[in-house]
């Protein structure tokens, strides 16, 4: 229904998919639900919601998951990881194999991929890893090389080093006790690996601390980062609630509010006021004591998302759209 | 044969009294992806104030038991982001557009129901009153009688004639029906209740408040008898007023709780968090509840509840 909504793109569904596996994988949970429509639609980058205590549930919330993986098999299937750590993710760790889950996705915007050739590092921190794989499968299906750069508290909070070993031109990984790798946070590598790898791109997805941290770097190195971001929390995943926003710069250089579950979740590095997010930006549009600038064109008035002045941003644009600009 | 949601208010007609909450529907179109927004009763929008507003900063929401506390802060485009896009595209998609209001003095809220009413399409005004009054030193319009009156006032003088004008109430209040009497007798065409009830959260990690904005709005399941209520309340006041119940209606069953109330319309808000497509749900199991207990039209139980125990089945048998 209604796909003309996300113009290029495809609209997220809702349906009801079934559990097919649940395993431990280290201190994390990896779920594997039958969902072939998500799984048809999706690309790296984009997330599910889910709903959690089942019908009647008290927690009004979904939960939101960045997809690891999709496989075609039982018509489509999308995996995910967490770490249980409260009550509804704990629900969702105790499903067994054919309960019945309700979720809705792809949702948010995925990550640009470049179109000639260029070099990708791709730098996670513990769950939030997971989206990289997809995206490096797709990396190396445009001839780009990729380079991990992972990191976690400890040695089994390490998301995909294996993986990341195998399929990556190089794998780096730090942990903060020094039980994998290097000891320290994946911010204190970064310029090694940069200069090492020659990266042209990073792809980030990590807490909001580390994309900072990295953002800042990058700009001194003049590199391109595509941040995915899971902070603020996200209550809806639908762009309906209004509780996820972060302040960006759009193209026209004025600074927006925008939902991070719409507009995101994956943003470019320096759109993003990385300093300012949990906070107005006195200069954002419709701040307190914001006055539209006299003789602005009407446009300036207009609100949320910075790309298309229509509805969420294109996805098909957004995935076709180099990284260098 | 299921029933006949069809729902009449003063002159509006509406193919069901399914409506979504405001605030709860972004502009429509996050909504349409999950439910055909052209079948509902109407979208209820966003409160759309006068200037463009970045709202609050995030986290603007935290989950409770059965519920949701916000505080958004009302961001949006102010009105002539609405009437360039939002309200076109509303009406592009054959959806009804009840448009909620939020100002600081009366004379915002006049100004806006004016710019509505010079908009084509615009099928009712529901005026939020939750905003902070800056005559009373941001004391919600909602909470004293006279305010709340001079507002709905204010909207019925500067609103075309036929455009309906709903007064939105806070349950915050010792007695809602002087405000619903006031509001009223200012020249509301109809009530909508409730609005959300205050409430707090503290986070246990961070050991701070959850929301940034410190207290916010209780919504959702929790809240329900609130409502419940509130409408039965006004209902037995005022039984001539159309209603508009909302307060954490999740299936259909608690959306026919609220229409033996005396609501003639239900708000479907809070849940669309957890279940976008719960409006055309919601619609479906009320055609079901209603069918399964023999009622054929809805209006045939809007305040059911206020008549006599056992005459209701009595005159059903008759009929």
């Amino acid at each position: 229904m209604a796909q003309s909504d996300r113009e290029g793109g495809v609209a997220p569904v809702q349906v009801r998919g079934t559990v097919l596996t649940v395993r431990r994988v280290d201190a994390y949970v990896a779920m594997t639900v039958v969902a072939p429509a998500i799984a048809t639609r999706f690309r790296p980058g984009q997330f599910i919601a889910i709903a959690v205590g089942g019908p009647q549930s008290a927690m009004l919330g979904r939960r939101m998951f960045s997809v690891h993986d999709v496989r075609p098999d039982h018509g489509g299937t999308v995996e995910f990881v967490f770490a249980p750590r409260e009550p509804g993710t704990q629900w969702l760790a105790d499903c067994r194999s054919r309960d019945v889950l309700d979720v809705v996705g792809p949702l948010g915007r995925p990550f640009p991929v470049p179109r000639e050739p260029a070099s990708c590092l791709l730098l996670g921190v513990g769950t939030s890893a997971a989206p990289l794989f997809s995206l490096a499968a797709r990396l190396a299906d445009r001839s780009c090389p990729t380079d991990f750069l992972l990191g976690a508290e400890s040695a089994d909070r390490v998301f995909g080093a294996l993986t990341a070993r195998r399929t990556g031109r190089s794998a780096v990984i730090t942990t903060n006790d020094g039980s994998l790798g290097s000891r320290g946070s994946v911010v204190d590598m970064l310029p090694t690996v940069v200069q090492q790898a020659r990266t042209d791109v990073i792809y980030a997805s990590a807490p909001l601390g580390v994309l900072r941290a990295v953002c800042a770097l990058a700009d001194r190195y003049a590199i391109p980062v595509q941040a995915l971001v899971t902070e603020p929390t996200m209550t809806c995943g639908t762009g309906l609630c209004m509780g996820c926003v972060l302040p960006s710069v759009g193209n026209d250089g004025i600074t927006r509010m925008v939902r991070a579950c719409v507009d995101g979740p994956v943003f470019r590095g320096d759109a993003v006021r990385w300093d300012d997010v949990g906070t107005i930006p006195f200069d954002a549009l419709g701040a307190p004591g914001w006055k539209p600038r006299p003789g602005a064109p009407a446009s300036v008035a207009a609100p949320t998302a910075p790309s298309t002045p229509d509805g969420p941003p294109a996805h098909g644009s957004a995935g076709e759209r180099s990284n260098a600009g | 044969m299921p029933a006949d949601l069809r729902t009449r208010i003063g002159h509006l007609d509406l193919p069901s009294p399914i409506v979504t909450a405001s605030g709860c529907a972004g502009t429509g179109r996050e909504l349409a992806q999950f439910t055909d927004v052209a079948r509902i009763g109407a979208v209820t929008t966003k409160s759309v104030t006068l200037e463009p507003r970045a709202g609050n900063p995030a986290p603007r929401l935290a989950e409770t038991p059965s519920g949701m506390l916000s505080s958004a802060g009302l961001q949006g485009p102010g009105i002539d982001g609405f009437l360039q896009r939002d309200l076109p595209w509303l009406l592009s998609r054959g959806a009804r557009a009840v448009v909620s209001v939020a100002g600081h003095t009366a004379r915002e809220y006049g100004e806006l129901a004016s710019r509505l009413s010079d908009a084509a399409g615009v099928t009712a005004i529901e005026v939020n009153l939750g905003c902070p009054d800056a005559a009373a030193a941001g004391r919600p319009f909602a909470l004293d009688a006279a305010a709340a009156g001079q507002v709905i006032a204010a909207v019925r003088g500067s609103a075309r004639y036929d455009i309906p004008v709903f007064a939105k109430l806070s349950p915050e209040v010792t007695d809602i029906v002087a405000v619903a009497r006031s509001c009223v007798s200012a020249g509301a065409d109809g009530l909508s209740m409730i609005n959300t009830l205050p409430g707090m959260a503290i986070d246990p990690v961070t050991m701070r408040p959850a929301l940034a904005g410190l207290t916010g709005g209780l919504s959702g399941p929790a809240i329900r008898p609130v409502a419940v209520r509130c409408v039965w309340l006004v209902r037995e006041a005022l039984p001539d007023v159309p209603i508009i119940g909302a307060g954490g209606v999740r299936t259909g069953r608690d959306a026919l709780e609220l229409l033996l109330a005396g609501a003639a319309l239900i708000a479907v808000g809070t849940v669309l968090f957890h279940d976008p497509s719960a409006c055309s749900r919601i619609q479906r199991e009320l055609e079901e509840e209603l069918g399964a207990r023999g009622v054929d039209r809805v209006s045939d139980i809007v305040g059911r509840a206020h008549e006599p125990a056992g005459y209701g089945a009595e005159r059903h048998s008759w009929v």
